[in-house]
């Protein structure tokens, strides 16, 4: 299991959690075990097209990844951004 | 509605920051607000189902996350975000940016819905609201990519699809409306699409006369009169009276210093020749707020012929808010009450038609959506 950091949007879905556990090999893998348990949270971070959402970012152990096919250990750490506009 | 002996009125009131819902009781006067609802996401629309009173859609996304519906079966007291929200299908280039607007469907026809999105596409529930598909008819559509043009012809935050109308009398009769790409119009329950442009003006585009690319603004069927549809238009007020497929410019009839541009179409629930527009300024830069910054709604009572200024009890100078299309509506009420929502947050209501407004509340967010229920 991984450790996966969430942006405060995301809370809604985690009923406040801002750190939960994810299974997978990868970050698409994590990103369906996450929907599993805490349905429609994916669909708010990548779209349809399985592309990450303009205003999502990932982090890989401190280091941005834009492909959900990257590889994660157990021992990594996942952390999703939400960068939010002004106003 | 009809239905109820003394129904009250629901205001469901969008925002850029979340819901509010504003109880009034049986006169119209006195409201008990409730919210926010979902603070911070970005309202789009929010409506009741008419079929059953007890139902809330409302269409959202927050600045950083992607578009949902989300569902109320008891007025706001719980929401569930949709299983499956509008989406196209994977595999393809598109994706959807935001759910703009939602139209119950027929009253024949409990939990079906349809929503108008960004990129242009409409998506149908037939259970509430819970899961959606593609109307493949149009968002398939071979001319689909002609209708709406290239992306350098759509508005810099988004082309949206609104105006999704259900005629009353046969629930497979459709029209919706693109900004820009125009009114289009389906008899079969949406397998197939043809555009209903003609007599519209689109000055911002090169073509004489194109059987498409027009801009609605915000197009209304008439309940006492579904033959009849108003619209207004990004170059004009307009009216059309089936079975002609040709729009008639009713906005000339405007004074000429306020001009026929505007957002929002407001129709009387019974009688089809009254109808109120709210013009906004669209000369040179588009600045799209009251002209002169003197807010008046205008009303017509002969179907276009004429218009009357109705500003009593707006402000009467240096007011520069503007009403979105989804933020002017009318009660079922004698006299029809009619509410906005303005840019700068506040409600206006008139429980006489528009002769006279009084401020309903204000200190909101933005307002983006304004519509009326009831409750028993």
């Amino acid at each position: 299991m991984t450790v996966v950091r969430l942006p405060s949007p995301l809370y809604a879905y985690t009923n406040g959690k801002a750190e939960v556990m994810a299974a997978g090999e990868t970050l698409t893998e994590i990103l369906v075990d996450l929907d599993r348990r805490f349905p429609g949270l994916r669909f708010r971070v990548v779209d349809e097209q399985d592309r990450i959402r303009p205003t999502i970012l990932f982090h890989l152990n401190g280091r941005v990844v834009r492909d959900l096919g990257e590889r994660v250990d157990p021992k990594d750490e996942v952390q999703i951004v939400a960068a939010l506009s002004g106003g | 509605m009809g239905r109820m002996k003394s129904p009250k009125i629901l205001l469901l009131v969008g925002t850029r920051k979340g819901a509010f819902l504003y109880h009034g009781d049986v006169s119209r006067k006195r409201w008990r607000v409730d919210g926010p609802h979902l603070l911070g996401q970005i309202v789009y629309h929010l409506i009741q189902d008419p079929r059953d009173g007890h139902t809330l859609l409302m269409a959202a996304k927050t600045g950083h996350l992607g578009p949902t519906v989300f569902r109320s079966s008891d007025l706001g007291r719980t929401w569930k975000e949709a299983a499956h929200p509008p989406q196209f299908p994977k595999g393809g280039a598109e994706s959807v940016k935001n759910v703009f607007w939602l139209t119950p469907g027929h009253a024949s026809r409990p939990g079906e819905w349809y929503a108008g999105t960004a990129p242009h596409a409409i998506f149908r529930t037939t259970d509430g609201g819970v899961t959606w598909e593609g109307i493949r008819g149009f968002n398939e559509h071979p001319q689909r990519a002609k209708w709406k043009g290239p992306p350098e012809n759509s508005p810099p935050d988004d082309p949206n699809t609104h105006s999704i109308i259900v005629d009353p009398r046969d629930p497979d009769h459709l029209y919706a409306g693109f900004s820009s790409g125009g009114v289009f119009e389906s008899t079969d329950g949406g397998a197939d699409w043809r555009p209903l442009n003609k007599g519209l003006a689109a000055d911002f585009i090169p073509q004489k006369d194109p059987e498409y690319g027009h801009d609605p603004h915000c197009m209304r069927i008439c309940p006492g009169r579904p033959d009849r549809l108003y619209q207004q238009n990004h170059c004009g007020i307009y009216r059309i009276d089936r079975p002609s497929d040709r729009w008639t410019r009713i906005g000339r009839a405007m004074p000429k210093e306020i001009g026929d541009i505007g957002f929002p179409m407001v129709l009387h629930p019974r009688d089809p020749d009254t109808a109120w527009v709210f013009p906004m300024d669209g000369s040179e830069a588009w600045p799209r707020v009251s002209p002169g910054g003197r807010p008046a709604a205008y009303v017509t009572r002969d179907g276009g012929k004429s218009w009357k200024r109705q500003d009593r009890g707006f402000p009467r100078k240096d007011a520069w808010w503007t009403v979105k299309r989804q933020a002017f509506t009318a009660d079922p009420g004698r006299p029809v009450g009619l509410y906005l929502g303005t840019t700068s947050g506040a409600v206006w209501s008139s429980l006489d038609e528009g002769a006279r407004w009084r401020l309903l509340a204000e200190h909101l967010p933005s307002i983006t959506s304004v519509e009326t229920g009831w409750r028993g």
